[in-house]
């Protein structure tokens, strides 16, 4: 995260600051100068600096980031804690352009001394060396949005917490301190609070509610059809409330823990593990902390890279991690250990897409789990058709990332790009060249994965990996072939009422024409009218 | 006109009794085109072939079936009450049967009503559906007779007394009588030249009966003059355009009857007829002003050599449509006119008469 904000702060100079810089003689700053304002950047600076790497860019995507994480916050630790999730959202207008949000979970809740950690994430790495699917990888944690609740309106972010019926709960005000850089706890006190264990946080924040594509009430509602498990409530600003129910009963399996695999490593990232690990000998290292590396194997990858296998790995890290990194690369690997993907599952997200959406075909498909580039991942996608869904434009897509909605950056994304490379005239969906698919369809897209290969730090938009891509045009093709199908029944019973009352037309002229020259009664002529219907019924062209 | 109810009551029945058994009822019909005629000089006309074709109720079929049923139910009702529904009149009945059995244009009607005749092997007259197309005239040396239609009384008419005008032919020519002492029939293509050769009193001269076809003679134009010619035992020239239509279409239907209405044409065609001319040698020998032959009228060329029984039998018509062809020009009756407007009367027809004999068949 720091590499990311330090590449792209000469850019993202504040305004301000870059005046004042040239307000020094001849317009330039001298050497002292800089080195003085150097020193002062503060986390508030890094912050603001950062904001559109952060999702705070503007005052609506703010307010979207702020409920984000703090829900995908809640849902992690429910998970975490073994707790069907609850999770009450709630906005409140507060100002033209302020508002008060406001996340209550039925989580494990938060002992007072991680309280700190929590809301001081921002400023610590992550555990880069396991891996695990989570939504956490997306988040840049709930700090990122208290910090900004703090610096767009001065007022500190409020937690309320009750780790275990009977325990009092316990009400704390988070604050910066500016000039020691930390979250500091500011004010703590026993409340009375009528939720037996669970969460609540309350940022005030400068933000502004719109509804539409990008909005919170788009992301909440994908969440839940992501999750079904989770039981959501949520007060829009105008009052709504909106109530999701839980469709499955049980949390999904926890997702195991797994060791990187060699493959999916990159040379910073293997540098930082050299210099990070605990073992003493590369070959302890190489099989220590990967997947799929055996002992003959490490052999094997010291070997092509002309490294002792007893070498310390710190000091590999300074000289020859290049080499190693080659080395690994040249050498054949079993493939990584797939059972550690939980998928939302196909008829899970099937029973979630109806609730969500009422159409008049469901399918789904959950493609076996595939490995890109030593990461391993799986896709899944869900498609429903006609009833209410919008039958002109595009298609609406709803893409996801470990259950996590994606709602920017839509262009930039492999969903997107796969979507618009397969010809859906096949599956009798109308396609102008090199566009999105067009009628009332909508389309679910989840990657699931250890570690989701994103385009960029905001994490909107799933990369161009060709495996990747293939599993998904894969699982879109076969939930396009049975939307196909339907379509192609829906034609059918059309074309046969069509021909019905189309023969129903003649029928009557013709049990008529013979009435009148043949003198029937009337009784025949009807029986005459009946027979005929079921011939032509029966009839093919 | 008993016999023909009983025909359609039998064809009706027979429908219904298929429906009620459950299976699809079917109408057969003569297959009414060119590729179902033959051609016999003996008899000297168009005879319909074996060719059917069956409609058989389906959903594609379901509309014409019961446009034709409702057609035929429709003429038994006109027989029984001796009444007539011209062609015209017909499609606005259709009309108010309801929209769904209505016919977009006549020309949709026309086609059921053809099928419905050539169904029972009947004259459409007889189904009580009468054309609305005028018949040709007449001028000359004949006296038609007719009959007064409540009284029975006898009423001459003399084609010489028409002055500039002419007697037009009735669209029932069955019940005419005819006297006569003229030596030929001469059947005209166009008006234009009917009226100049009226106007100078040709038929006096030439002791000839003229009649104007005004394009592809009609059902009781080809009657007319069949009955004529045989009943006066003369002979019958055309005289029409130096065109593909005038030869192939005109002058071809007079002589052999269509193809389109096979199963009448023993009675409604004129065997004996010869051609007079424009021939293709006639435009070279007069020195007559020429069109280039249109696309049109080449595929009709290729299409009569390749297609009409009755070119097909005679190689002086194939040689005289492929010199047509390789021209590439055609002229019409009216182009004599160019060197003067009797050029006609003075020149061509006296010296085309006295060659008769080497008339195209």
């Amino acid at each position: 995260m720091t590499d990311q904000a330090d590449s792209s702060q000469l850019e993202l100079l504040p305004k301000e600051e870059a005046a004042r810089s040239r307000s020094s003689r001849n317009g330039r700053a001298t050497a002292q100068i800089m080195a003085s304002q150097q020193r002062e950047i503060s986390v508030s600076e890094f912050f603001s600096r950062n904001r559109h790497l952060l999702g705070f860019d503007n005052p609506r995507r703010a307010l979207l980031t702020g409920i984000k994480e703090a829900v995908d916050n809640s849902l992690d630790a429910c998970e975490e804690a073994g707790f069907l999730p609850e999770i009450k959202v709630d906005i409140k207008q507060i100002d033209e352009d302020r508002y008060l949000i406001r996340v209550e979970d039925n989580g494990p809740g938060i002992v007072k001394s991680q309280v700190p950690n929590i809301f001081g994430k921002l400023l610590y790495g992550s555990k880069f060396h396991r891996l695990k699917m989570s939504r956490g990888q997306q988040g840049i944690g709930i700090s990122a949005a208290s910090m900004y609740g703090q610096l767009t309106t001065g007022k500190p972010a409020q937690i309320i917490s009750r780790t275990k019926a009977g325990r009092a709960a316990h009400l704390y005000e988070i604050q910066i301190n500016t000039t020691r850089n930390k979250p500091e706890i500011v004010r703590e006190e026993a409340i009375e609070w009528d939720s037996p264990r669970g969460t609540v946080v309350e940022i005030e924040m400068e933000a502004r509610y719109l509804r539409g594509r990008q909005s919170v009430d788009e992301y909440l509602r994908q969440t839940a059809l992501a999750n079904p498990h989770l039981r959501l409530i949520y007060s829009a600003p105008d009052g709504r409330e909106t109530v999701y129910e839980n469709t499955a009963a049980e949390l999904p399996p926890e997702p195991l823990e797994v060791k990187p695999h060699p493959h999916g490593i990159e040379l910073g990232v293997l540098m930082k593990m050299l210099q990070a690990t605990q073992h003493r000998t590369l070959q302890g290292f190489m099989t220590q902390e990967f997947s799929r590396v055996s002992v003959r194997v490490a052999k094997e990858i010291c070997a092509r890279a002309e490294l002792s296998a007893n070498a310390r790995p710190r000091n590999i890290a300074r000289e020859e991690s290049d080499q190693l990194f080659k080395a690994i690369d040249q050498t054949k690997l079993m493939k990584p250990p797939t059972d550690c993907i939980v998928p939302i599952g196909e008829e899970l997200l099937l029973s979630s897409l109806k609730q969500s959406l009422n159409a008049a075909f469901y399918t789904s498909a959950t493609r076996p789990p595939a490995v890109y580039r030593g990461n391993p991942f799986q896709v899944e996608v869900a498609m429903a058709f006609g009833g209410d869904i919008e039958p002109e434009g595009a298609l609406s897509l709803m893409r996801f990332a470990n259950r996590v909605p994606l709602l920017y950056q839509q262009a930039a994304c492999a969903i997107t790009r796969t979507l618009v490379d397969t010809d859906w005239r096949n599956y009798r969906i109308s396609q102008s060249s090199g566009a999105l698919p067009s009628g009332p369809l909508a389309v679910v897209v989840h990657l699931a994965s250890v570690w989701v290969p994103f385009t960029s730090e905001s994490k909107e938009a799933i990369a161009h990996y060709p495996e990747i891509m293939k599993e998904i045009r894969l699982a879109l093709q076969e939930c396009g072939r049975r939307v196909a199908e339907h379509i192609g029944r829906q034609r059918r019973a059309a074309e046969a009422e069509r021909k019905k009352s189309y023969i129903q037309q003649y029928i009557g002229h013709i049990a008529e024409a013979l009435q009148e020259i043949n003198g029937d009664t009337p009784e025949a002529t009807r029986q005459v009218a009946d027979d005929l219907q079921i011939i032509l019924e029966r009839s093919r062209s | 006109m008993n016999r023909l109810l009983n025909q359609i009551e039998k064809e009706a029945r027979s429908i219904r009794d298929k429906i009620l058994k459950r299976q699809k009822p079917s109408m057969r019909f003569p297959l009414r085109n060119l590729s179902n005629v033959k051609f016999d000089a003996k008899t000297g006309f168009f005879e319909m072939g074996r060719k059917t074709k069956e409609r058989t109720l389906a959903v594609s079929t379901v509309k014409t079936f019961a446009q034709s049923l409702k057609m035929i139910a429709l003429s038994k009702n006109l027989i029984e009450t001796d009444d007539i529904a011209t062609k015209r009149e017909a499609y606005y009945v259709a009309k108010g049967w309801g929209e769904e059995v209505g016919f977009g244009d006549q020309t949709e009607s026309d086609t059921v009503l053809d099928d419905v005749e050539a169904l029972f092997l009947v004259n459409r007259e007889q189904l009580g559906f009468v054309p609305e197309e005028k018949g040709g005239e007449v001028a000359g040396n004949l006296m038609v007779v007719d009959h007064d239609r409540d009284s029975g009384e006898e009423i001459p008419i003399d084609c010489t007394r028409f002055g500039s005008g002419a007697y037009s032919i009735p669209i029932s020519v069955e019940d005419l009588r005819f006297e006569s002492d003229a030596s030929f029939v001469l059947a005209i293509e166009t008006a234009g030249m009917f009226q100049r050769l009226v106007k100078h009193n040709y038929w006096r001269e030439a002791n000839c009966i003229l009649i104007s076809m005004g394009g592809v003679p009609t059902r009781a134009t080809r009657r007319f003059i069949r009955r004529l010619a045989d009943g006066l035992d003369i002979p019958v020239y055309a005289f029409v355009d130096c065109d593909p239509y005038g030869i192939c279409n005109i002058y071809r239907t007079l002589k052999v009857g269509s193809g389109n209405a096979a199963h009448i044409n023993e009675f409604f065609c004129v065997p004996k007829a010869r051609f007079l001319g424009v021939t293709p040698d006639d435009i070279e020998n007069y020195g007559l002003p020429t069109h280039k032959l249109s696309e049109v009228d080449i595929k009709r060329i290729d299409d009569a050599l390749r297609n009409d029984p009755f070119v097909q039998h005679y190689k002086k018509w194939q040689d005289a449509l492929l010199q047509l062809k390789k021209s590439g020009y055609r002229a019409e009756q009216q182009a004599f006119a160019v060197h003067d407007l009797n050029h006609v009367i003075n020149t061509y027809l006296p010296e085309k008469l006295e060659q008769a004999g080497a008339f195209l068949p």
